[in-house]
């Protein structure tokens, strides 16, 4: 049914744009700047176009993998180019392809040095990014999950701030022992069931005591990229340090690889494992919740502040992937999305004025309505979404997840959602020290509102914020299906060893 | 189709007034003023006609009880929880619509004289238009969490308006304070809703009450208790309400708010948005009324908060302050009339305290304008012959409030109090002595508010006094219309809404248990208890012009001789300092210490920064084993192969 490998399109082409990059050549590096650009942006948007026919093809009234390719690689271990995409996953590379155009726009005039190879990096990310949403088939997905790091610690490394090597060594090591470990697990997956296909590990029952070493194993991994608290400790400083444009996938696309996870292999592959830990889990995103609200209180850098309230909010996704309820569970997926859009906004809207000011110190602004009110403007609806104002985007998702949680567990519920008042807390004071106020400093006197550029950067944002808000059927419709199936799944393993009763359902 | 419309103008309005925003950046003076006076004409066009229909509506579904539903598309949808955008129309929201509606466009027209120097005209048109609508989405809710976004949304308008002059650092305090404590509130409100859906797996509200019925002695278990289902969740309800509302305990920022333009403290936090707590407990009547538990702490709150106001107001210098604490403690009458299972007296209360506490802040909006831009009684006086309509619209909006007949005031204020002592019950008496002692307060603050401002010797120097002006008609004209209200808003609609006429007037959109007949009984109390408001009333305007025209000396020597007292409510008791210290200030250092103490020393410092250390300090000391000298390396293998032998002999020999 389906004859174009449109996925292996989706995730190869941006190596395309890669290798004609690699062809530019010339004395002049601005001529090399300006045409390493135009292939990238070139090349970026039109994989966006075409990710645009997963939406309009896309069958929502199935949980099965769509738009499926296998070829057969390593054929003595069984391991395949499987690729294909569920209701889970089919938004997640929407995300991705969205957002890395919209990257490569915002790095049009603030990265000056080495352009070339920096758009590069980008494209090589937009790769491994589908790939890892699009693999079915464990081997592939591993290649992908860890091929990602390496185009980003290079972005972090070579473009970042005055930090960057800490900061690239840090996020590099955390997710390097988290993988490690999470590779082992998936030997482990191997040797138990002796293939790596997703399909057929989600359908094999594992001894639960080999699964509560291989869920470790793997939250290990996913923990860090969410990341959960206590090792959150790599995000901050890697923001601070990255590039606007990095920080934007950081926040937008690669935190969602933990929650990802959970979801593909954590709850189908070891249901009971899940149920055991949830309580770890719980108690995990809480604090996170809690803690990082309370710290992003105390910020003076705002990308540091930010960075603290995408923890913050990847706590919800957490709590409601293992409440295993269906508000909770695509609650967590809309979290996850209507973050991937908001939080790459705000750092897009910290960038905005670190373009014209070169500082993140909060201190240092102050009163910025009475030049920039479009900028105002932006800043207040992003910053409203992701204080879950309702008729934005970050609402409905935390609704979702905080209805399934006090179902779940009404505890739960209600130290989450002492994050939504200290959420307004921090936000509102980010956004009162930066726009309003009297505007008094020398340096801001001149300082400039958004141009066409900026306004067209966030224009479709600012529309997708809104939009799934007021009109989430949209996305929630292409959960639905898949998400009940996994749950079904889930129950009927639980069911199958007696622990039904435990999960409460 | 016409509510439809109703309730879209104001978004409509606000949207082009925000288009005209931004067109009118870097316009000429004839240009903006060109663009100020489209956004005015856009934006009160639109509230006008929605007023309109707003009595259009209220005859159809109020009078012809034509009560309706009109579904617009899907809100959310995952599972069992399932919402639409919908707008509901019976009584009770044909009420609020008039209510709304009728004071918006009136503070509309008035913001045309009163914004008339303010840079930015179409930016506060905007804000206002979409307040408007946030509040009609509220009230046309069929389900909670359609509630809640208007609930949000009108916080979110009311955060706007508060920090409308964002160059002042008070203002934007006062913007996030509201904001934040309103979120305490719907953190309540919130829990509420999945205690509902918990409960009854839907939130849509018809629903919700042909569930209630069933369910009324079911259990609920929440945070780890077993507790009685529709008590848990109408408590929880109802601590939202006490946010938006402002009851004791999180009314803080409700006087903070004054901070905003007047013509938002009147039509926001007074008249409208404040009021959406009372309408909350009115519209889930069929649920309250199925926890005497709730219903019984609805009526404390009320009660207490009723006193606990009005006892700040007394005291208060700032004239809009005076009026918010006066809001703040007639909001609790309307609370404990529907703790008493009187919603309809409270509903009755709201409206005709909307349209009197409206005309008293754009009154004091009037005033303060004239004297320009002072807020402080003590720097007025003697002003009346200056500005002899705002004088007696005042005195009309007074009157109202004390509850002086034939004002629209009396009528509500005496139903609430007669329900108040019909209830015979403990909470029912302690309300209604509370709601007496209120009384006198509030004619009392009321009368002293007038006798400052505009009696005696005039305190402000002569510059202002020189001044001192009435007001354009723009702004003298909505005046008038809210004034009529506060004369007839309690007369004309008393059967309809408390009288003979109430239980076909009302249908479906309020429920009262038989078990609770307070607002029967209340036609039949002892004379005494029909009269006693108006008794204390008396006796709190004598006091008042006793203390402000008599002899102005004597209230300093009262202030002197009970000095810990007039302290203690002069700094309104004294809530600001014990939440400071106690959340604020704990909540900034908490986040400094965990950020400086928990990520820095003791996760980074045993995590990645230790070990990295660790590592660098293993390094060095390995590395200062490697002498190059051969005798030490001899000396360390020699020593090897006498541990190995050892070991060696020793196990073997073992």
């Amino acid at each position: 049914m389906f004859d174009l490998p449109l996925l292996t399109i989706l995730t190869f082409a941006p190596l395309v744009g890669v290798i004609c990059i690699l062809f530019v050549r010339h004395e002049d590096p601005e001529v090399v700047a300006t045409n390493a650009r135009h292939v990238a942006a070139f090349v970026s948007s039109c994989v966006f176009l075409m990710s645009l026919m997963l939406w309009f093809t896309f069958d929502q009234t199935t949980a099965d993998f769509q738009w499926v390719e296998k070829v057969t690689w390593m054929e003595d271990f069984g391991i395949a180019y499987h690729m294909g995409v569920d209701g889970i996953s089919v938004l997640f590379v929407m995300l991705t392809t969205l957002l890395t155009p919209i990257c490569i726009f915002a790095s049009w005039n603030s990265i000056k040095d080495r352009v070339k190879e920096y758009m590069i990096s980008f494209l090589i990310l937009e790769t491994f990014m589908i790939g890892m949403f699009c693999a079915l088939d464990l081997f592939l997905f591993y290649i992908f999950f860890e091929a990602v790091l390496i185009p980003m610690f290079i972005i972090i490394g070579v473009w970042g701030g005055v930090r960057r090597v800490y900061a690239a060594f840090k996020l590099f090591l955390y997710t390097l022992l988290g993988s490690v470990l999470m590779l082992v697990a998936m030997l482990t997956m191997y040797y138990y069931a002796g293939t790596t296909n997703v399909l057929e590990l989600m359908a094999y029952d594992f001894p639960i005591d080999v699964q509560k070493w291989m869920w470790l194993a793997f939250f290990a991994s996913f923990a860090v990229k969410v990341p959960m608290w206590p090792v959150h400790t790599w995000l901050p400083d890697a923001h601070v340090e990255a590039p606007t444009a990095g920080s934007v996938i950081l926040a937008g696309v690669l935190l969602k690889f933990g929650g990802y996870g959970f979801l593909r292999f954590s709850l189908p592959m070891m249901p009971e494992a899940s149920l055991y830990f949830t309580p770890l889990i719980y108690t995990l995103s809480i604090v996170a919740v809690i803690y990082t609200s309370l710290v992003a209180l105390a910020q003076e850098d705002m990308k540091k502040l930010i960075a603290y309230s995408s923890i913050a909010h990847m706590g919800f996704v957490t709590i409601g992937t293992f409440t295993l309820t269906t508000q909770g569970v695509e609650g967590a997926i809309y979290v996850m999305l209507s973050h991937g859009v908001v939080s790459a906004a705000l750092f897009l809207v910290v960038g905005v004025v670190y373009d014209r000011i070169h500082t993140r110190e909060i201190s240092a602004y102050g009163g910025l309505v009475s030049r920039m009110p479009a900028y105002a403007l932006t800043f207040m609806v992003f910053a409203m979404a992701s204080v879950g104002l309702p008729g934005t985007g970050g609402f409905v998702g935390e609704i979702l997840v905080l209805v399934g949680a006090f179902k779940a567990n009404s505890w739960v519920a209600a130290f989450a959602a002492t994050g939504v008042i200290l959420g307004a807390a921090y936000t509102l004071y980010l956004y009162r020290r930066i726009i309003f106020g009297e505007l008094t400093k020398e340096n801001l006197m001149r300082i400039k509102d958004m141009d066409r550029r900026e306004i067209a950067i966030f224009a479709p944002l600012l529309f997708i914020t809104i939009w799934m808000g007021v009109y989430p059927s949209s996305f929630l419709d292409f959960i639905h299906v898949s998400v009940s199936h996994l749950l079904e799944q889930v129950n009927t393993s639980l069911a199958q060893s007696g622990m039904l009763e435990l999960a409460g359902q | 189709m016409i509510e439809t419309i109703l309730v879209f103008l104001p978004l409509i309005g606000s949207a082009i007034a925000g288009v005209i925003v931004f067109a009118g950046i870097g316009a000429d003076k004839h240009r903006k003023h060109t663009l100020d006076l489209a956004s005015q004409i856009v934006t009160c066009g639109g509230l006008l006609i929605s007023a309109l229909l707003a009595v259009l509506i209220f005859v159809d579904v109020g009078l012809h009880g034509n009560a309706r539903t009109t579904e617009l598309f899907t809100w959310i949808a995952s599972g069992s929880f399932e919402l639409s955008w919908a707008l509901k129309v019976d009584t009770l929201t044909s009420v609020m619509m008039i209510v709304v509606c009728v004071v918006s466009a009136m503070v509309h027209v008035y913001s045309i004289g009163y914004m008339h120097h303010d840079p930015s005209v179409p930016r506060f048109m905007c804000y206002l238009s979409l307040f408007t609508f946030m509040m009609l989405m509220l009230i046309t809710a069929d389900n909670l969490v359609q509630m809640f976004f208007g609930w949000e949304g009108v916080g979110l308008a009311s955060y706007l308006l508060i920090g409308f002059w964002y160059k002042k650092p008070s203002a934007n305090a006062a913007a996030i304070k509201a904001f934040v404590v309103n979120r305490v509130g719907d953190f309540g409100f919130a829990l509420g809703i999945f205690a509902t859906f918990m409960m009854f797996d839907t939130i849509h509200l018809d629903t919700i009450f042909d569930a209630v019925p069933g369910q009324k002695d079911a259990i609920l278990n929440v945070f780890g208790t077993d507790f009685h289902a529709m008590t848990i969740i109408c408590l929880l309800l109802f601590v939202g309400a006490m946010g938006k509302s402002a009851q004791l305990g999180l009314h803080t920022w409700l006087p903070d708010a004054m901070e905003g333009p007047t013509p938002v403290s009147a039509l926001i936090h007074a008249a409208t948005m404040v009021t959406a707590g009372v309408f909350m407990v009115a519209r889930l009547s069929p649920m309250f009324e199925y926890s005497d538990t709730a219903l019984t702490v609805v009526t404390i709150v009320g009660a207490s908060t009723a006193i606990f106001a009005a006892t700040i107001g007394c005291v208060q210098n700032d004239i809009k302050r005076v009026i918010a604490y006066s809001t703040c403690s007639q909001l609790g009458y309307m609370f404990f009339a529907c703790g008493v299972s009187a919603y309809s007296a409270g509903v009755f209360h709201l409206m005709t305290h909307g349209f009197f506490k409206a005309l008293l802040f754009l009154g004091a909006g009037s005033v303060i304008h004239a004297m320009s831009d002072e807020q402080d009684m003590r720097k007025m006086g003697g002003i009346w012959k200056m500005i002899p309509v705002t004088y007696a619209l005042m005195w009309i909006g007074s009157l109202a409030l004390a509850g002086v007949p034939p004002f629209a005031g009396f009528f509500s204020k005496d139903i609430v109090l007669e329900a108040a002592y019909a209830a015979h019950s403990g909470a029912g008496n302690y309300a209604f002595i509370m709601g007496l002692l209120a009384a006198l307060l509030t004619a009392f603050y009321s009368w002293r508010l007038l006798f400052m401002t505009f009696h005696g010797k005039p305190r402000c120097d002569e510059t202002v006094l020189g001044h001192v002006h009435e007001s354009p008609k723009v702004m003298i004209l909505p005046l008038v219309v809210l004034a009529i209200g506060a004369v007839c808003a309690g007369y004309v609609p008393y059967s309809l809404f408390v009288g003979e006429g109430m239980g076909d007037f009302w249908g479906d959109a309020i429920l009262i248990l038989p078990s609770h007949p307070a607002l029967e009984n209340a036609h039949h109390v002892p004379a005494l208890v029909k009269y006693s408001p108006l008794i204390v009333g008396a006796i709190g305007i004598s006091t008042a012009w006793f203390l402000y025209i008599k002899r102005p000396d004597v209230p300093p020597m009262i202030a002197e001789k009970f000095q810990g007292i007039y302290l203690f409510v002069l700094n309104k008791w004294y809530f600001d300092e014990l939440y400071d210290k106690i959340f604020v200030r704990p909540a900034f250092a908490l986040g400094r210490g965990l950020w400086k103490g928990g990520d820095g020393a003791l996760i980074d410092g045993c995590g990645p920064d230790g070990i990295s250390s660790a590592v660098r300090i293993m390094a060095r000391r390995v590395s200062a084993l490697q002498t190059g000298y051969l005798y030490h390396y001899a000396f360390a293998m020699l020593i090897g192969i006498a541990a190995l032998v050892s070991w060696y002999m020793f196990t073997k020999g073992a």
